[in-house]
């Protein structure tokens, strides 16, 4: 080892930076996705470093289906008011005000109202031409093939037989006025990389991924956590106290815990990589059929 | 080990990043699958919807079709094969690995391109039974096209051969002897069953005669961390962080050398000098900062510096230049329009460029040049371009960082070709400059000039016409008027006949069996000579042995020579001795003239029979022998 070497995990930082700044430079208004999740908190994070001690010069953007776990939303406000991060929180009025939810539309219509056109109509209100997502290749089979800098059309969608070449760190950022570019700095970490640097940076996270005893319910063989009312009486009277942890995060009734005794990253990450299924299967958005993930994405979900 | 000291350690790890080309038939998925699988990286889940998977559309028979747990898309999976390039990634208790899976077909040229620009190393898988093919070179010279040092050629299916070592060592031969006009420092060769699992984690006792690594064991330890450039600082800045009107940084991720606080710099294009004042990491502030380091610095004067600049030191420039030659390859499937002026992208400069020449187009599967006036998909040459304003930049095989770029079509957006930039001379100055490659070649005397640009440049293809016949049977008369039809029609060539050559460089030779045979050897040898500078040779000798007249072919290269008898009987011959050396030979005054005292071989083998009658039809009939053998004209 000389004293140029670099490990993986400030390598992939490095990488992300350097595609987070290209995006700041090259377009006129950028967005960054904020989910609340533990990749999202990240995703922040190294966005904070890469213009230090400048601020980060582009909004956060959390599409709120209103159906986030409680947690989600308080550990949102609160540390947006903390690091005094420009956010913008947007929902689809009109689904939210005609009652769109999974219990009563099925978690397929939900999903496409309150997340995916949510989104849509939140880059167009904003004329947002790039937006950050904090999505990694390792997660899902058709991930493993999208760009860094991920070209999408007037009508936001993706294309997976046209995606431009991407070569070395040069990264095309030409785009029509309409056309967007989805950007994902995580593209080349691994859940454990992710596990590993929120370590090693102590990046808050909401508490949700930690184990603790919580009122669940089991539904089709997921784990759901009853986080308010309007979970059906029938489902909420048959919670039982579980210690549970989520390894994602997403709208309560759609997103399964696992039983754990996880409440430390290391022993999260231990749990990780002795028992194991893979992140997904914990939201139920993507049992719908093979190949679910890639179809939502050529609509336009991230 | 406690789950902390694991993260400890887990965080020191580097990480590879490597390239796999291959076809689907060579197992190359089965690879990845078995890597990623065995390294214990794939989670139960996936596990299961393989299990299930496999029964429906895998290709593999009873043992799990690896591949499958790769091929992303849904409509590529039906078909069974992996079109795109996509990213995998594992760990070990070394390493930790990315993997670009790229398609093998020569339509997915642009796929591997892409893939390969990124890593470090690259597998390159063969078929045993198949050995060393097209594919293989193909993939080999797009590798050191990109500039990968480290090559493994991974012989797969061993199983299918019986694990056999000739077999092996055949095609470590075929691909060494192939590889030596490419420049790649670093080759392995692995013997390897992917789906047997033979040298993939474990050596395998199937083939105890192979002592070498197994695959992983290889990828684990292989030393790369060296190939980054730490020599000349190239700063290309990326970003202005201004939070203060006292505060500037200038972010960058470093193209190459090192930045040290206190270091004399200098800016291009304004080559305004002053002093590093600060060096800040995503890790806080430093002394010192390396590739791939994205850093912040700050400088003690005040200087207009924006995106595009770099800094530098002042002793170790780059090239500035608004014209350059670089290796093209096409990647958009809208053809070229050779009026187009491109978007060309270069670390962070982003600017205008147009292709002023194709020097040439190069086929990626004989690695053969030709010319052409603009490219299509997948199309690979050598082109001079010209920027509106300059750029600064490195050879490529130099600097991948500053040598690379894309070109942009400015209707369409498309990242549509993307560079490697040779050096910033132009044609003329170029021409005097000497490749590794070439060096080589001149090490072993192998002319820079290949058969193929001789051809072209006299539009001839050279061989040697070899006119075998008795003393006096009028060869000389034939050969000389066949050199002047042939110099009037445009061609280039030699006429070496016994007059020329026994007065000087056979002088001391005498007319003996052995003393012809040597100065028939020394005739072959400068006709070879002469063959492989691109020049025909006429030559002109009695050659009176079927021995002989073998031993000459076999010299020159059976495939240039070509045999022409003028049949002439003994009488015609004693009526046309000019220099009466059969009246010589009858008084023994002269010894060893075949046909008096010795014998002449009437050759059964000869490309045309002449009778010295009619020698304007022996002409005609000859010319039309070299063109019909396209030896002149060639086209």
């Amino acid at each position: 080892m000389n004293s140029y070497s670099i490990n993986n995990l400030r390598e992939l930082e490095a990488e992300s930076i350097h595609i987070i700044r290209e995006v700041a430079a090259e377009f006129e208004n950028p967005v960054m996705l904020y989910s609340i999740g533990k990749d999202s908190s990240v995703m922040v994070r190294l966005a904070e470093k890469a213009f230090y001690p400048g601020k980060v010069p582009f909004p956060l953007m959390h599409i709120d289906s209103k159906w986030k776990f409680k947690e989600m939303v308080e550990f949102r406000d609160k540390y947006a008011k903390e690091k005094g991060w420009d956010l913008i929180v947007h929902y689809n009025k009109e689904g939210f005000e005609s009652g769109v939810g999974p219990y009563t539309h099925g978690s397929k219509v939900h999903t496409d109202i309150m997340k995916t056109q949510a989104l849509l109509a939140g880059l167009d209100k904003y004329k947002f031409d790039a937006a950050y997502g904090g999505a990694r290749r390792d997660e899902e089979k058709s991930r493993a093939k999208e760009r860094i800098f991920s070209f999408r059309d007037r009508q936001h969608q993706w294309d997976p037989k046209n995606q431009r070449p991407e070569l070395w760190n040069i990264y095309n950022a030409k785009v029509h006025k309409g056309e967007s570019i989805r950007v994902f700095p995580l593209s080349n970490w691994t859940e454990l990389d992710i596990w590993q640097y929120i370590r090693l940076e102590e990046i808050p996270i909401v508490p949700l991924y930690y184990a603790k005893e919580r009122p669940i319910v089991e539904v089709d063989g997921h784990l759901i956590l009853t986080d308010d009312e309007r979970m059906p009486e029938e489902l909420r009277k048959k919670a039982k106290m579980r210690k549970v942890r989520f390894r994602t995060l997403g709208c309560y009734p759609l997103t399964g815990a696992i039983d754990s005794e996880a409440d430390t990253i290391e022993k999260i990450v231990e749990e990780m990589m002795t028992v194991t299924k893979s992140e997904r299967t914990t939201r139920v958005i993507d049992f719908d059929q093979e190949g679910s993930m890639e179809q939502k994405k050529r609509e336009g979900y991230f | 080990m406690d789950i902390r000291e694991y993260l400890d350690q887990d965080q020191k790890k580097d990480l590879l990043r490597l390239l796999t080309a291959g076809s689907v038939d060579d197992g190359k998925s089965t690879l990845i699958g078995r890597l990623l699988f065995d390294s214990k990286k794939l989670y139960e889940d996936q596990l299961t919807a393989l299990h299930r998977d496999s029964k429906r559309i895998g290709h593999a028979g009873e043992d799990i079709d690896y591949a499958l747990l790769l091929d992303g898309l849904k409509a590529e999976r039906e078909q069974g094969i992996t079109i795109d390039v996509a990213y995998r990634y594992f760990s070990t208790a070394k390493r930790k690995f990315i993997v670009a899976d790229t398609p093998g077909h020569e339509q997915y040229t642009r796929n591997m391109v892409t893939g390969a620009s990124t890593a470090n190393l690259a597998i390159i898988l063969v078929d045993a039974r198949q050995g060393v093919i097209t594919q293989t070179k193909r993939h080999t010279f797009i590798v050191s096209l990109l500039g990968i040092k480290h090559v493994v050629l991974a012989v797969n299916k061993m199983d299918l051969v019986d694990f056999s070592e000739d077999v092996f060592n055949k095609i470590c031969d075929d691909y060494r002897s192939f590889v030596t006009q490419l420049d790649i420092p670093d080759i392995t060769f692995i013997p390897m069953s992917a789906l047997k699992g033979d040298n993939v984690v474990d050596v395998s006792e199937r083939t105890p005669w192979y002592h070498g690594k197994s695959m992983l064991e290889f990828l684990e330890t292989v030393h790369v961390s060296s190939d980054r450039n730490f020599e000349e600082l190239r700063y290309p800045v990326q970003f202005v962080v201004r939070p203060s009107l006292h505060y500037r940084g200038f972010t960058s991720s470093i193209a190459s050398g090192v930045i040290r606080k206190e270091d004399e710099i200098m800016v291009l294009p304004s080559r305004k000098t002053s002093k590093v004042t600060t060096i800040t990491t995503s890790d806080g502030e430093v002394d010192y900062a390396y590739p791939p380091q994205a850093v912040s610095i700050t400088l003690e004067d005040e200087i207009d510096i924006s995106r595009g600049d770099m800094i530098v030191h002042p002793n170790h420039l780059p090239k500035v230049d608004r014209h350059f030659e670089a290796m093209l390859v096409w990647m958009d499937e809208k053809p070229m329009n050779p009026d187009t002026r491109f978007f060309i992208k270069q670390t962070t400069n982003t600017t205008k460029a147009h292709l002023d020449t194709i020097r040439y187009k190069i086929d990626v599967n004989t690695l053969e040049k030709s010319e052409g006036d603009k490219f299509s998909l997948n199309e690979i040459g050598r082109v001079i371009i010209t920027t509106n304003k300059p750029l600064f930049f490195d050879p490529y095989m130099k600097n991948k960082n500053t040598g690379s770029f894309v070109l942009i079509d400015p209707v369409t957006h498309k990242t549509c070709a993307v560079g490697m930039i040779i050096d910033r001379f132009t044609g003329k100055d170029l021409e005097l400059t000497i490749s590794g490659a070439d060096k080589e070649k001149i090490l072993k005397g192998e002319s820079l000039i290949k058969r193929k640009e001789r051809t072209k440049l006299y539009n001839q293809k050279s061989a040697t016409i070899w006119i075998t016949g008795l003393h006096g049977s009028g060869k000389n008369e034939l050969a000389y008027l066949l050199e002047r039809r042939l110099f009037d029609l445009g061609a280039t060539t030699v006429l070496l006949d016994g007059k020329s050559t026994r007065s000087g460089i056979s002088r001391e030779l005498d007319f003996t069996p052995a003393d012809r045979a040597e100065h028939l050897r020394r005739i072959a040898h400068i006709s070879k000579l002469l063959n492989d500078q691109g020049i025909i040779t006429i030559c002109s000798f009695i050659s009176p042995d079927d021995s002989i007249r073998k031993q000459v072919a076999e010299i020159i290269g059976k495939e240039n020579f070509y045999m022409v008898h003028l049949n002439a009987n003994l009488e015609y011959c004693r009526k046309n001795d000019e220099y009466g050396l059969y009246k010589k030979a009858d008084t023994g005054e002269l010894k060893y003239l075949p046909g008096v005292d010795m014998d002449f071989d009437i050759p059964t083998n000869a490309d045309l029979n002449f009778t010295p009658e009619n020698k304007e039809d022996s002409i005609k009939q000859l010319l039309d022998f070299l063109s019909n053998n396209k030896i002149y004209p060639a086209e």
